[in-house]
């Protein structure tokens, strides 16, 4: 990298010459790093979906939640550093119930993404902090309906029908082109984000992983759950399958 | 020694500190703080509900109140839902002022999103509602501010019932039928005749029965009450709050009271 030596990324508040923020740019590398996550935005609903690596086969099985649930109608799954996920997560839900209780009515997503943007962004300012190296998809159905973002380590954050961060986003982008997420219900989207988890997990290159999976529509009575065992079962049953046929 | 250097070199407050028992340390501030008289603190409920009546019955709990918020005397609202449904196997019931209840509702709402967004299973049953309820009315209580209702708190935890009271001193007792206010009076005695002997043989049909005569006997009786009300069932299924209903009532006998009133005769 050309930037490295040259003075200009040793913070976030000095920009490079060419208007740059290399700080913010290596915060990217950390989330181009990390499993993959995906969000899907469907018809009656949200699907996010989290490849775990697994780093270590002593760890307690399903240790270590990716995803988390920012408010009863709101989740989040962040990938990149763990414990900024974590960070951002309780922000997160600090701004929903600041929100819920200046408004009087449970926040909409844009509006929580909104502030948890202006979060993250703040951490892009000054040299005595380090940005949010994690990228976090936050999903949810509100009165709007259905909505998905996801929020960078810059700050920005954009709307999706379909959202894919991670080592394994092209690949898993490529996949969800493919979809028609508006047509989808969101018990087909559980299968169909599995399906794309398991296809873009590379086995050589990579340890174990675990599928995370939780979802928000009208079968979950608009609360972010997770899928149930028995349709996650399912679900990565039916994904490994696909993949066999794939290859 | 007192660190406030407002305090040295002043007189004891002779009104409070007459024989100088107070030590140093806490030795009461010679000034007064301004607003002081300003602050006030409820000494009275405003817009009131009259009884909430609850008893336990073979697959759970069964509670009811009427739809009335009074005015004092003046029966101000009458579409008002005095059972709030906690998680998803709590039923809270109030009686007393209908804007701490109201606050009451919103902090509950609040513990119960706060858990659930925790993610770790776990969620809050009757006991830990009616357990932080008490606290909650007892330091409110103890800040002489307290919060103006009597609440009963049922529900089931782990295939359990559960039913319990709190008051605005903190005051909290458990019973197999409860009730608050006027309806501890009157109501109170039919419920322990029916329920008491043994909860376990009383069906989801008779329970309603028995308060839905309850609730007549409180309408007849309570000059604060409303032949609107709604029932709240928690059962292992979950809780389930009624829509309004009506009370049918048979007002008869009137013709025939004499003594008070415009009647001479």
């Amino acid at each position: 990298m050309t930037s490295i030596g040259t003075g200009y990324d040793l913070s976030a508040s000095t920009y490079s010459p060419d208007g740059r923020i290399f700080q913010v740019e290596y915060a990217n590398k950390a989330v181009e790093n990390s499993g993959t996550v995906i969000g899907l935005r469907v018809k009656d609903g949200v699907v996010l979906a989290v490849e775990k690596i697994i780093h270590s086969k002593l760890l307690v099985p399903e240790a270590n939640r990716r995803i988390q649930t920012v408010d009863k109608h709101i989740g989040l799954a962040s990938s990149g550093l763990l414990a900024d996920g974590r960070h951002i997560a309780n922000r997160a839900r600090d701004e929903a119930a600041s929100l819920l209780s200046m408004w009087r009515s449970p926040p909409t997503v844009q509006a929580l993404v909104d502030r948890v943007g202006l979060y993250v962004q703040a951490y892009t300012l000054y040299s005595s902090v380090r940005p949010f190296g994690c990228s976090t998809i936050i999903g949810g159905v509100d009165k709007t309906g259905p909505a998905l973002f996801i929020i960078e380590p810059s700050g920005v954050s954009y709307g999706f029908h379909g959202a894919a961060v991670g080592k394994g986003r092209q690949l898993a982008k490529t996949e969800l082109e493919k979809l028609k997420l508006s047509e989808l219900s969101t018990r087909e989207a559980v299968f169909e984000i599995a399906r794309i988890i398991y296809l873009v997990h590379d086995d050589a290159k990579e340890k174990d992983f675990e599928l995370e999976l939780s979802w928000i529509g009208d079968e979950t009575g608009g609360l972010h759950l997770p899928v149930p065992k028995d349709l996650y079962d399912e679900a990565s049953r039916k994904a490994k399958e696909s993949l066999e046929n794939f290859e | 020694m007192d660190h406030f250097p407002t305090n040295w070199g002043r007189p004891r407050n002779e009104l409070y500190d007459q024989y100088n028992t107070f030590p140093l340390h806490q030795r009461p501030t010679n000034h007064t703080d301004t607003f002081t008289d300003g602050v006030q603190r409820t000494q009275q409920p405003i817009v009131t509900g009259t009884s909430v009546l609850a008893i336990q019955y073979k697959d759970g709990v069964m509670m009811a109140a009427d739809n009335l918020a009074s005015y004092g005397s003046l029966a101000r609202f009458r579409d008002i839902t005095r059972l709030h449904a906690v998680g998803t196997s709590t039923i809270v019931g109030a009686s007393g002022d209908m804007s701490d209840f109201q606050y009451l509702q919103r902090v509950l709402d609040e513990i119960v999103t706060d858990e659930f967004t925790a993610g770790d299973g776990n969620s809050l049953g009757p006991a830990e509602v009616h357990e932080f309820l008490a606290r909650r009315m007892y330091a409110r209580r103890s800040k002489m501010n307290p919060l103006w209702n009597a609440l009963l708190v049922g529900g089931i935890q782990n295939g359990k019932r559960f039913l319990a009271f709190v008051d605005l001193l903190g005051t909290t007792y458990s019973a197999s039928s409860l009730a608050t206010g006027y309806g501890a009076h009157i109501a109170l005695p039919i419920l322990r005749q029916d329920v008491d002997p043994n909860p376990d043989a009383i069906t989801e049909e008779a329970a309603r029965e028995i308060l839905r005569k309850c609730m007549r006997v409180l309408y007849y009786r309570d000059a604060r009450s409303l032949d609107k009300y709604q029932i709240a069932t928690v059962t292992s299924a979950g809780v389930s709050i009624s829509e309004a209903q009506k009370l049918d009532t048979n007002w008869d006998f009137a013709e025939k009271i004499r003594g008070y009133g415009s009647q001479t005769q």
